[in-house]
């Protein structure tokens, strides 16, 4: 006598610890085997792009902040680069370097918040608690420079809100010095960890020619041996003046992936120097007093200054009528702003191209026939940050 | 093809009457085509040695009502080989039928399940076509720009029934559009067609 075995649909969040936010992952079992997954996301979807419609340019930024809130500085910075190109301004070299080392902190943070968390969803519990501390430190950064530790809303259309404050250059050369160590502490604790490896060699493979298809970018085209970065390939800012080298991985497993993420910590506070080391004192925002807001001083002696002020703040600079894309390597892949203005100070349409959201499209292809154990691990690879997939 | 120029020759000359226009702006190509060829466009973009865009980066869709042809579809492409980007469009009517790109691009898939979620725009051959991104049992389609920003219901638990509730937006005070409309100058370009403007008068 046979007996049909039914296969068991199990649902994966939205209130999991692993699930890296609210995902609900509806998973179609055979036994341990995953035969089916099908991602519902939207849980967190608030609505960015009609909001940013209804908002001046300035009003807009603090939305991107709440797009990946683990490096909030990287999506402004894809905005305030549209914005910058279709009004054909220049922006000073101070604040393009300011905007370099504060992307680069941001990829610090997500990296180190990736890196640990997938450790932890694999059983590893110190690398979170080291590499936290860390992350309190970066964010001080962004406190003292922007005032808040995480919705920072620092950068501009044509710079940043305001000049770093004393001592924060110092502080983060500081930094760079001791936070190579505590990456070699991390490598320590996980590269050679056979738990760590059994749970991550061979899982969650994808070839070159999926990623491509995919629409993969970032560490998750990297790990699979395409080098391609748009830091290096379309480069934007001061990039081009910078030396840094573009880790590529060889299988595209889940581990050759941790391991591109730590080398480009690396990297990232190899920049971070070099744009220390070159900064130099200037202005750190367009000069153009039609676009940025004249300083606080200049407003109790100035009328022009008080109108520029109140115009600027209540209307808006106007934008005109264009179109166009424009991406930055975020630390989760390619982060595309497509934005077209219409001659107003509000934007016509704003979409927002979010890397996530690829790489949590392709949860099924990547984890049939994986066990089930294997789902937080492949999850925590891809690097899902619900803010930006959702929206 | 090295230069966008190249590109731009080679892609009306091979596609010919598939191509309306095309437009080189910001270092990247705009092309316009019509919803029929829009399947023949991508596998040559993706397919050609000279092209090679072997990643669709984002769909999405622009609202214009006042126009008859409402929507304007938009795909946006990378070529890594020819680090090129390429932006293609087409313009529909309100209740058209477009076709999905799923077969080419397996990535196309949840970018049109959010076009038809955002925009209503539906698409034939598509596998799955559900919502995405708002909640089960939505309704309308919040980026169309008739839609209002404060939507239509809004959802709480209600103490009485035990249970979470949907019921129309109320507001406490409405939502408040100012219109900044002045004889401001503003930025260079607006100085300019003032100038132009008087120069007519």
């Amino acid at each position: 006598m046979t007996k049909k075995i039914k296969n068991l649909n199990l649902n994966f969040g939205p209130q999991h610890p692993a699930a890296h936010g609210v995902l609900r992952l509806i998973l179609e079992l055979d036994g341990e085997v995953v035969e089916k997954a099908d991602p519902h996301i939207g849980l967190l979807h608030r609505g960015t792009e009609k909001l940013i419609e209804n908002k001046t340019y300035m009003q807009a930024v603090p939305y991107f902040d709440r797009l990946d809130y683990v490096a909030p500085m990287n999506q402004e910075h894809a905005f305030a680069l549209a914005i910058e190109k279709i009004l054909q301004i220049d922006v000073p070299i101070r604040a393009q370097y300011i905007r370099v080392i504060f992307c680069e902190i941001g990829r610090i943070l997500s990296h180190i918040l990736n890196v640990t968390t997938q450790a932890l969803d694999v059983g590893a519990l110190t690398p979170s608690l080291w590499g936290f501390e860390e992350r309190e430190t970066l964010m001080t950064f962004y406190e003292r420079a922007s005032g808040s530790r995480l919705h920072a809303n620092y950068f501009r259309a044509g710079g940043v809100h305001q000049d770093l404050p004393k001592g924060l250059e110092e502080d983060i050369a500081k930094f760079c010095e001791t936070f190579p160590k505590i990456i070699n502490d991390l490598e320590s604790l996980l590269t050679d960890n056979r738990i760590f490896k059994q749970r991550n060699v061979d899982i969650g493979v994808v070839t070159k020619e999926d990623a491509l298809d995919y629409s993969f970018s970032g560490v998750m085209i990297r790990g699979s041996g395409v080098p391609w970065d748009l830091r290096k390939s379309q480069p934007y800012d001061c990039y081009e003046s910078l030396d840094f080298k573009i880790p590529v991985g060889k299988n595209g497993d889940c581990y050759d992936r941790y391991l591109c993420r730590i080398e480009e910590m690396k990297e990232s506070v190899s920049i971070i120097k070099q744009c220390l080391a070159k900064m130099e004192k200037g202005p750190i925002k367009s000069l153009d007093g039609k676009i940025s807001p004249p300083p606080k001083a200049e407003i109790k002696q100035s009328m022009e200054a008080l109108i520029h002020h109140f115009k600027l703040f209540t209307e808006g600079y106007r934008v005109p009528k264009d179109e166009i894309y424009t991406a930055v390597e975020a630390p989760k892949g390619e982060f595309g702003v497509y934005l077209i203005s219409d001659g107003s100070s509000k934007p016509y349409k704003c979409k927002i191209r979010a890397p996530g959201f690829s790489h949590l499209q392709s949860m099924d292809y990547l984890i049939k026939g994986h066990m089930l154990a294997d789902v937080p691990a492949v999850l925590g690879s891809l690097d899902i940050v619900f803010g930006e997939v959702d929206r | 093809m090295k230069s966008l120029e190249d590109l731009e020759k080679k892609i009306n000359s091979e596609l010919t009457t598939k191509i309306n226009n095309t437009e080189i702006k910001h270092n990247q190509i705009y092309i316009e085509t019509d919803k029929e060829d829009i399947i023949d466009v991508a596998i040559f973009l993706k397919t050609n040695q000279d092209t090679k865009f072997r990643q669709l980066i984002d769909i999405t869709v622009v609202d214009y009502p006042e126009q008859n042809q409402r929507f304007e579809v938009v795909y946006l492409f990378l070529s890594h080989e020819f680090n090129q980007r390429l932006i293609v469009k087409y313009s529909i009517a309100e209740n058209e039928v477009i076709p999905s790109l799923t077969s080419i691009f397996p990535s196309a898939n949840w970018m049109e399940r959010e076009v038809f979620d955002m925009y209503g725009v539906s698409f034939k051959d598509h596998p799955d076509l559900r919502r995405i991104l708002t909640d089960y049992g939505f309704e309308g389609h919040p980026l169309r720009k008739d839609f209002p920003l404060t939507g239509h219901s809004e959802v709480r638990y209600s103490e009485d029934q035990k249970k979470v509730i949907s019921e129309p937006v109320k507001l406490e005070q409405n939502y408040r559009n100012f219109d900044y409309e002045s004889p401001w100058e503003g930025t260079k370009y607006i100085k300019e067609e003032i100038e132009n403007n008087d120069k007519k008068n």
